[in-house]
């Protein structure tokens, strides 16, 4: 098990080595003259000498990539182009928290009603009640975000006052309630995104796994329904579910940019899109490296939980 | 007379399928005793397993009883609610499935999925219920209950796992067990000691059992009363002797001769049933098997026959049982003479010799060891030198995990072999597929076991066949040319021109594996690699898939190296037997030699083990004990010394035993000197 951890970390390292020299060329790649998009079309030639000198951009670019790189891992992200020109490991670490928040109350509420509604669906087979999950749960995911986000807003936040739900959410301060109250609209429209994929597939592993002869061994051992189900099929069937939940959760870290844009929420992915759009490079790439470390991340944890619970892939 | 434990009465059942309620089972009456083993017999599709479950009160989610009633000691099983059902479930009326590793719960410990039973029916603790599951191992003669207990399945070989669902089925001391195939998937040494392990366990708890197989082997060695299915419907139902030596349905007399037996020979064709089984929903107005019966008459396709008592406790239905008894009717001729077969003898000429062939899996390369971690070297075939001859057939012999698929796999090019020398034809064959020659490859072709997954279903038969001889004939054949060609080798394997047109779905899975067999022959192979093409198959397809082959050798004038776990079948095609163990040739001989005097003890046991469909041959005289280790962990000296009922004493343990000459062809790899070996075996009883 030990030696199993160490495979996977030096793995993790050389995922997030290779992701680093695709985020460095790409955001090299991006068209224009940085300086000039930063200073404008007025500077003076000496005016951009000095900008691309003061954050190195003037070196080669394989060197400019060594530094960043060093400097990362040192602690040293870079500074931002704009503004005060502060060291970008405080702002994006800040928005990484709140993004963590969201995430994290984003889970609390999808995993369980989409494991749950699957469940159901599964269960109930070729009913009216498989139908309606299977219905809605594929027509809220094909809507997208900004407008079920705006339907929120318009029917929760604007529409029952009573409910005193915000309709731009803010980080929550340290009380439950304020937690729920901050953050149950963006949550609940990224809820709206996930319920349908990790609700299908649930569904789909429940009826495999009710398909297979040792739920029948389970059934003619006198065990009564509840057992069946609970120990015997869930134990196998949320096996892939527990994978799709890690993916989501890199999705949630660092994807949600259009729900972010809506609630007005200050989170990774509202933070990415304005570093795109100033050419804000080392913010970029800090978010990006970030992202791609907490997907990776999930996905060990995920394939760990997974072999936890399988002993086949466990005791190989 | 004791009361039945369970009494089935004009049982009939159906299924739901997309054209409406099918029947799949009509009218069956059974009923066991205490301490009865009541065989049920039947192809696939005959309703044996639905029928089998339905006597437990089981029900699959689309089926029905659609009449009679089924008792269990005096009261109605199907009158009963769920909750009334769950109590008897795993208490009163336990079932040991099929396939036991599906059949065990992936992510339970052993001793866990056991002790459910108990802690259920009789509300034991956790402590008290593992406890008992313990012994119940320590009862199913597993060693070392306590550690098995705590392992998962998927640690378990064939054996064990099966074990552990009849430990299971056990644990709460039920009054009838149901047994659906439970040996089907096991190796004969194991089948033959699981066996023996239900004789004695069924005495032990005085309890009543159903057995279900295809296998009329397996059930003449258990059981004492036999039930035949056929469609649904039951064809003859006899005491097991009475149904074996004198059986009167036309269906039952058939299905018998079909099937090979160690000493059939390869002078004779089998007799088979022309036609095949009914689908659900399809089947004939009167005698359901009248379409395929050699006696049918014009009635017999219009009126149903009764089931008839023809001798207390023997059960016939057929219209014409008292004319079969009296002789009046033959339902066989007398099994034909297979088409001459010369087998040359030539002893330097060979169609393929295999030197020193190895094949090693689990090495470890950098990749394999960041990803995987170094896995374990598995030893599959370790220095094997094989040679077929001319025009004739070695067998391939050996249990799961032996290694014969992948020395068959290796000499047709699936899998590179990691050393060791190839002939074909007298011509060197590279061990990678890609550097042999185009003819070779047409020299050299493969009949798979499952013709399922070798067709591609989305061609048509006579597009596979098409695409077979545009790939490996000499010369690129016209269009026109081609489709003749294509209904000639229909034709060789006795389908019908019409079938060029079908799709594998249509075809039943005998049809299936003739037209896999006649891709093989496409273009006149010198050697066929057939690796278990019958085991797939019911018996009375079985004898035509065989026959098939057998007529081929002789027409084609081709080789076969033959591969299968049923000795049988291997008896009945092969002119010369090669056995493996643990990745090693033990024994090699012509079959008469090595049927009839098996010098090796794993020859011995392996044969000995063989179940004959012949109750006065019930329990052969030899039983291995333990599993075959794993290619993992080879022993040291001679492989087969953990097993080896004749082991000498601590040579066998750290030598290599080396080959001996017995005379003829006939090699033994072994300590103990050939002649004595060979001196057991004219000594012993002989079985058959």
């Amino acid at each position: 098990m030990v030696r199993y951890l160490a495979r996977r970390a030096l793995l993790l390292a050389v995922t997030l080595l290779i992701a680093s020299v695709i985020i460095f060329a790409l955001t090299r790649l991006l068209p224009g003259d940085v300086a000039r998009l930063i200073l404008g079309r007025e500077a003076s030639e000496m005016a951009l000498a000095n900008f691309r000198q003061e954050f190195g951009l003037d070196q080669p670019a394989p060197q400019q990539y060594v530094n960043w790189l060093v400097g990362f891992l040192a602690g040293d992200w870079g500074r931002s182009f704009t503004g005060t020109k502060a060291p970008v490991q405080p702002l994006v670490v800040g928005r990484l928290g709140n993004s963590m928040r969201l995430a994290l109350m984003t889970l609390v509420i999808s995993v369980p009603l989409s494991v749950g509604l699957g469940i159901i669906a599964a269960l109930r087979e070729n009913t009216w009640v498989d139908a309606a999950v299977s219905l809605l749960s594929l027509a809220v995911v094909g809507l997208p975000e900004f407008v079920t986000g705006l339907v929120l807003i318009n029917g929760l936040a604007l529409g029952v006052r009573a409910l005193g739900l915000p309709a731009t959410s803010t980080v929550p301060d340290g009380t439950l309630a304020d937690w729920v109250r901050q953050l149950i609209l963006p949550a609940l429209t990224a809820t709206l995104v996930l319920v349908g994929y990790i609700s299908r597939l649930t569904r789909a592993g429940v009826l495999e796994e009710l398909r297979k002869p040792y739920v029948r061994t389970a059934v003619l051992k006198g065990l009564p329904t509840r057992t069946v189900i609970f120990k015997h099929v869930l134990r196998n069937a949320l096996l892939p579910t527990i994978t799709v939940t890690a993916l989501s959760f890199g999705w949630l870290i660092g994807g949600l940019v259009v729900i972010e844009n809506v609630y007005n929420y200050p989170g990774m992915g509202a933070l990415l899109v304005e570093a795109v759009k100033q050419r804000n490079l080392f913010v970029i790439q800090a978010i990006v490296m970030v992202t791609v470390f907490f997907f990776a991340l999930a996905n060990l944890a995920a394939d760990l939980l997974y072999a936890l619970l399988n002993p086949r892939i466990r005791l190989e | 007379m004791p009361n039945p434990v369970i009494e089935a009465r004009g049982v009939s059942m159906d299924y739901r399928l997309e054209k409406g309620w099918l029947n799949a089972v009509r009218d069956v009456s059974l009923s066991i005793n205490p301490l009865g083993i009541h065989g049920l017999v039947g192809e696939s599709g005959s309703g044996k397993s639905t029928l089998a479950l339905a006597l437990m009160g089981y029900l699959a989610p689309n089926a029905r009883l659609s009449g009679g009633a089924v008792w269990l000691e005096g009261e109605d099983l199907f009158r009963k609610s769920q909750a009334e059902l769950r109590a008897l479930w795993g208490s009163q009326l336990s079932l040991v499935p099929q396939d036991s590793l599906a059949a065990l719960n992936p992510a339970y410990t052993i001793g866990d999925q056991i002790a459910e039973v108990t802690r259920q029916h009789f509300g034991l603790s956790r402590r008290a219920a593992w406890q008992q599951a313990v012994e119940m191992l320590a009862r199913v003669r597993i060693a070392d209950p306590t550690s098995v207990a705590r392992q998962y399945p998927h640690q378990l070989s064939g054996g064990m796992q099966q074990r552990v669902t009849i430990a299971m089925a056990l644990s709460a001391r039920p009054r009838l067990l149901v047994l659906d195939e439970p040996t089907t998937a096991l190796d004969v040494t194991t089948e033959a000691v699981i066996l023996d392990l239900f004789r004695e366990l069924i005495q032990e708890t005085q309890a009543a059992a159903l057995y279900v197989s295809h296998n009329l082997g397996v059930i003449a060695q258990i059981c004492d009363q036999v039930t035949v299915l056929y469609a649904g419907e039951v064809m003859a139902s006899a005491p097991v002797r009475e149904l074996y030596a004198r059986p009167v349905h036309p269906y039952t007399i058939g299905l018998l001769a079909s099937i090979p037996r160690p000493t059939t020979g390869v002078e004779t064709r089998l007799p088979t049933i022309p036609g095949v089984a009914p689908a659900l929903g399809d089947r004939p107005p009167g005698c359901v098997f009248a379409p395929r019966c050699p006696a049918a008459l014009p009635h017999c396709f219009t009126d149903k026959p009764p089931l008839e008592m023809i001798a207390p406790g023997h059960q016939v239905r057929c219209h014409r049982w008292h004319e079969i008894v009296n002789g009046d009717v033959a339902i066989l001729t007398q099994p034909e003479a297979a088409a001459p077969h010369v087998a040359h003898q030539l002893a330097a000429e060979s169609v393929l010799s295999a030197r020193g062939l190895r094949k090693t899996y689990g090495g470890a390369g950098w990749w394999r060891r960041l990803t995987r971690g170094s896995a374990r070297r598995v030893r599959a075939v370790d220095d094997v030198t094989v040679r077929v001859r001319p025009q004739s057939t070695l067998g391939l012999v050996g249990e799961s995990g032996s290694g014969k698929t992948t020395l068959a796999r290796c000499i047709v090019g699936l899998e590179t072999a990691d050393d060791g020398q190839l002939e074909l034809l007298a011509i060197p064959l590279d061990r990678r597929l890609a550097r042999r020659s185009r003819a070779q490859l047409r020299e050299l072709q493969m009949v798979f076991q499952n013709p399922n997954d070798t067709l591609n279903p989305y061609r048509t038969v006579g597009q596979t066949l098409e695409r077979a001889l545009e790939r490996l004939s000499p010369q690129p054949l016209p269009p026109d040319q081609r489709r003749q060609r294509v209904l000639e080798l229909l034709e060789v394997v006795r389908l019908t021109p019409d079938y060029a047109d079908r799709y594998p779905a249509e075809l039943s899975g005998g049809e299936k594996q003739r037209v896999a067999v006649a891709r093989a022959f496409a273009a006149d192979p010198a050697l066929v690699v057939a690796d278990e093409p019958t085991s797939a198959l019911d018996v009375s397809v079985q004898a035509v898939v065989l026959n098939l082959l057998k007529d081929l050798r002789a027409q084609k004038g081709a080789s076969y190296l033959f591969i299968s776990h049923d000795l049988s079948a291997v008896a009945y095609l092969a002119d010369w037997i090669a056995v493996m163990y643990l990745g090693q040739i033990v024994e090699e001989g012509t079959a008469e030699q090595v049927y009839q005097r098996p010098s090796h003890p794993y020859t011995e046991a392996l044969i000995s083990s063989i179940p004959v469909p012949d109750p006065a041959q019930a329990g052969g005289r030899i039983r291995l004990t333990g599993d075959a280790p794993r290619a993992a962990d080879i022993p040291t000296g001679c492989r087969f010394h953990t097993r080896c009922p004749r082991k000498l004493g601590p040579v066998c343990e750290t030598d290599a035993p080396p080959w001996q000459e017995a005379g003829g062809g006939h090699r033994i790899r072994c300590h103990i000197p050939a002649a004595e070996l060979l001196a057991l075996q004219v000594s012993a009883p002989k079985s058959d």
